[in-house]
């Protein structure tokens, strides 16, 4: 309680050596995380079909990152704690991690490295199509997330950073359509995305204008 | 909403369930309790999960007496047990493979009745007892091959559906056997809840064309691995049609109605495109959303065992291609 009313109250500062702890923790736990998925993976102990149970587990932490990540900016308004923002680069390359993992156990343990098969179904089946573009644009804004290209970009650095609604979009629309009926997780998923894109409405509005000015 | 189907045969309140059967089944189940509970601490030497459900029943399986039909079973290297209860599609249980194993515990599979009617001249009702003992039993090792482009090899027992229909003496006019299971939402929350069970209109129904179900591969299975059937794996009784794919193979059933015309399937009316009512397992026809060509097996073994493997024509079951004659299987999938 009296965290809470502090938290409310005014602002948390938080110091270098404690953003870097708390950096760490998050790297930590991420990658035992990883290292543990596979350590059961590989000594059978990930259910029937550790494939398919290690595709899930992993595409969801990239879909539960990538939605942490949009509560970021929003959470930091709202409560006095502005060094949360400071987290946020880190919590969406680690979506983009999750999704890279997600993608190479596809191609390593799904599909087996045959890559013509990976190529056809890409390009074949729309559910992946969405996915893998979901994961292109995540790399994109991965590459371009270093302080030293952020400059360098200037304001196109936003404006390519804004495609993460659109990531958000389709990597959903990748988990709805993975799944063989509509009434699954997934829609509690879109709840809360529908949920973080309303209150960028204004945001999201203003965007989404000079398109329409286009012939 | 899917389009009521209007069957052949009318039902009648006889058909009803009787609510005394009805409370039975609960009283059972309550009584059950304290075997169950006491199972537990026996059996289960590996502790679960703090956070997994405490009242998890442990399933009593009883052995079964039954003989060998080398002739149709396949030598392929075994999906463990271990991993042939624990994986299921049973959407009356919940969407993950893991809900069945860990709710349909309870599922009260005796008393169980099982009715055979419709076009047919003598109508029947099996017990729980008849379903193991009215026929020989045999073992039957089957390719599963899922929808989903995993597949197992599984020993089933259980005896040919062609004797269970020839006792019913079918009528000339009966072209196709509808099949149904259980429908009780206090015992399914599947059925219940639509975000539990898929939106799924229940009960799940399945059909096959007669010379189909008459054919010597299509097993009503009551058992596997030595045993009889996990709740989860379809108990008491489930159908088992190995050059289809899985979703035909209907768990639980109580109804079993040959019919003249096409029944209504429930994946089929669900998404029209996606499954076919023939649903033949073929390697050349894709799912609209992922390849059919190859599939995983599901043995023994961790990620760095995993073997992918092409598909075969009817799962390899290439004697059942005289049934499927002067049709194209590409739109009849």
């Amino acid at each position: 309680m009296v965290l809470t009313r502090r938290l409310l109250k005014k602002p948390v500062p938080l110091s270098g050596k404690q953003i870097i702890a708390a950096k760490t923790l998050i790297h930590l736990a991420i990658w035992l995380h990883i290292a543990t998925l596979f350590y059961l993976g590989v000594t059978d102990n990930l259910g029937a079909d550790p494939v398919k149970a290690l595709l899930h587990t992993t595409g969801t932490w990239a879909v539960n990152l990538l939605l942490v990540t949009l509560l970021v900016s929003p959470l930091a308004k709202w409560i006095p704690f502005p060094a949360l923002v400071r987290f946020r680069r880190l919590l969406g390359i680690y979506s983009f991690v999750y999704a890279c993992v997600h993608f190479l156990t596809y191609c390593a343990f799904e599909i087996q490295f045959d890559w013509s098969l990976i190529i056809s179904e890409i390009a074949k089946r729309p559910y992946i199509t969405v996915g893998f573009s979901a994961l292109i644009l995540l790399l994109l804004l991965t590459a371009t997330s270093p302080n030293r290209i952020r400059r360098r970009l200037g304001p196109r650095w936003q404006s390519l950073h804004n495609s993460i609604y659109l990531i958000g979009i389709l990597a959903l629309l990748h988990f709805t359509w993975s799944q063989k009926t509509l009434f699954g997780d997934s829609l509690f998923y879109w709840g809360i995305l529908f949920i973080l894109l309303l209150i960028r409405r204004d945001k999201l509005i203003k965007l989404a204008r000079p398109a329409r000015k286009l012939p | 909403m899917a389009k009521p189907f209007k069957p052949s045969v009318a039902l009648t309140d006889n058909d009803v369930t009787d609510e005394t059967v009805y409370r039975q089944r609960r009283q059972l189940l309550k009584s059950m309790g304290f075997i169950g509970a006491s199972a537990l601490l026996s059996s289960s030497a590996k502790a679960d999960w703090f956070w997994e459900d405490d009242d998890k029943k442990a399933q009593v399986l009883k052995p079964l007496s039954f003989s060998q039909s080398p002739g149709l079973s396949t030598t392929e290297k075994q999906t463990p047990f271990k991993k042939a209860s624990t994986y299921n599609n049973f959407y009356e249980f919940g969407m993950d493979k893991g809900d069945p194993a860990d709710h349909a515990g309870e599922l009260v599979t005796d008393p169980w009745t099982l009715k055979i009617d419709g076009l047919v001249e003598k109508p029947l009702t099996l017990d729980a007892d008849a379903l193991t003992s009215m026929f020989p039993l045999e073992e039957r090792i089957y390719r599963l091959r899922c929808v989903e482009a995993w597949s197992m090899v599984i020993p089933w027992i259980g005896f040919e559906l062609a004797s269970l229909l020839k006792k019913a003496k079918p009528l000339s006019s009966a072209r196709y056997v509808a099949f149904q299971t259980l429908y009780d939402p206090s015992q399914m929350p599947g059925q219940k809840n639509r975000f539990v069970g898929g939106g799924i209109d229940y009960p799940y129904v399945e059909g096959l064309r007669i010379d189909e179900a008459m054919h010597p591969l299509t097993l009503m299975t009551v058992g596997m691995y030595g045993k009889t059937l996990p709740t989860q794996n379809g108990a008491p009784i489930r159908l088992v049609t190995p050059w289809k794919y899985g979703f035909k193979s209907i768990k639980s059933i109580v109804r079993i109605s040959l019919t003249d015309k096409q029944p209504p399937t429930t994946w089929n009316r669900l998404a029209p495109n996606e499954y076919g009512f023939y649903a033949n397992v073929n390697p050349a026809v894709a799912h609209p959303r992922w390849s059919q060509a190859s599939e995983r097996r599901i043995t023994t073994g961790g990620l760095l065992s995993q073997d992918r493997i092409p598909t075969q024509p009817f799962n390899g079951y290439e004697e059942v291609a005289s049934l499927y004659t002067g049709m194209d299987l590409r739109k009849w999938y």
